[in-house]
């Protein structure tokens, strides 16, 4: 919901890249080298999984929003995500997400031959809109709050969302949603700005599973 | 509701002819933005004349339920003497396909807005529930049978108001004249 604020510069997340063997990683001996090291020694094992490999076929990034008030709603045909979970550690988790622009089905067909455009998202220059989180606070429960940089169309606002994280078997559901205004991203400009037609607020919902 | 009479009366009531009147306003106007809106290259304009368009259209649908329950309360003038038994049947008919259509037309529309899953909010106000899911062959093909229906409006309401001239004109009766607003006078209620 704090789709406003401006970004503050993505705090750097040590160690982010997917690789990381979970089962393996054993740091507590670089703990010598001083605090400030603590950040790079996750994800540390207690034999729990780390769930990160995204199934696209089962997950979902869809978006609703309101045209002359009728609520319509679109979704990303295809994204990719770098997910590291690991449910005995949720706060040093990380996401990142990516969506690719042509992959968006606005939920009718004359508008998929705009949304390229200049005046919606560019894509030609702007061919992804991109997530990654920088925080994770757990809310209590298999609740937590996820926050990080939303760039979309060159333009990039911190936005938080509400996670509720479900471990079935072996596979780990992820589902939050959140709003953000088109006009922060510049999205809809010229004719399409007044907020009249299309409404400013697009509420995104997401689903994501994933497996170790 | 009052003189549900068994006798025929000899003009149509006000509210007979206001509703007449009034839709056939509406429909020459929905079907002019109709053709209008459909080839517009997409913008807040046509956005915003598709949902005027569909707002007119429920407005014109509960006229026409409303018109339905008038003509069934309220027994129009009979045809002329001086028609054929032939006529008679087409103007029966014709008038039967008028009523028809004011139904079917609206209901294709609606149909048709289900299954292209633009819901439409009456007014921005009032959502009318889908009567179908999303289909985009269905919606479609939807779109076809709207079009084609207004298509048939549009020869039937050329029949009609043809045949009105030839009553005036032709047969000189007061086929037309009793349609008009205020030409007679006790009904003006």
């Amino acid at each position: 919901m704090n789709s406003n604020r401006n970004l503050v510069p993505p705090r750097d997340f040590v160690s982010t890249k997917a690789s990381l063997p979970a089962k393996h990683t054993r740091a507590w001996g670089a703990l010598g080298a001083g605090g400030l090291l603590w950040v790079s020694c996750w994800p540390v094992v207690s034999g729990a999984v780390e769930f990160n490999t995204l199934q696209p076929a089962q997950s979902t990034l869809v978006f609703a929003y309101k045209q002359m008030n009728v609520p319509m709603e679109g979704r990303f045909k295809s994204f990719s995500a770098h997910l590291h979970f690991d449910p005995a550690k949720p706060a040093q988790g990380k996401a990142t997400l990516e969506a690719p622009i042509a992959s968006l089905d606005t939920g009718s067909e004359e508008a998929n031959d705009e949304v390229g455009d200049a005046a919606w998202f560019n894509s030609k220059k702007y061919p992804v809109a991109h997530f990654e989180s920088t925080t994770i606070q757990p809310l209590g429960g298999n609740r937590y709050e996820v926050s990080g940089p939303l760039t979309i169309k060159g333009h990039t606002r911190l936005v938080s969302t509400p996670v509720t994280v479900s471990v079935q078997g072996n596979r780990a559901v992820f589902d939050g949603s959140f709003e953000v205004r088109r006009a922060d991203f510049s999205v809809g400009e010229g004719t399409w700005a007044d907020f009249g037609t299309v409404a400013n607020e697009i509420h995104i919902t997401f689903h994501l599973v994933a497996t170790p | 509701m009052k003189n549900n009479q068994p006798t025929p009366r000899s003009e149509y009531t006000a509210m007979a002819k206001g509703l007449h009147w009034l839709m056939a306003l509406g429909l020459c106007s929905l079907f002019a933005l109709g053709l209008y809106m459909a080839d517009l290259h997409l913008s807040p304009w046509k956005l915003k004349l598709y949902s005027w368009h569909k707002w007119a259209g429920v407005t014109l649908f509960l006229l026409a339920w409303l018109r339905l329950l008038w003509r069934f309360t309220h027994r129009p003038p009979a045809l002329p003497g001086h028609m054929s038994p032939l006529e008679r049947l087409v103007a029966h008919c014709g008038h039967a396909l008028l009523y028809l259509l004011l139904f079917a037309i609206p209901l294709s529309g609606w149909l048709m807005s289900s299954a292209k899953g633009v819901q439409t909010v009456y007014f921005g106000l009032w959502p009318i529930p889908d009567l179908l899911t999303k289909d985009k062959a269905l919606g479609d093909v939807l779109h076809e049978i709207h079009e084609t229906l207004n298509w048939l409006l549009a020869l039937t309401v050329a029949g009609h108001a043809l045949a009105a001239l030839k009553h005036h004109f032709v047969d000189r009766d007061e086929v037309l004249q009793r349609m008009l607003p205020g030409v007679s006078g006790k009904s003006t209620q």
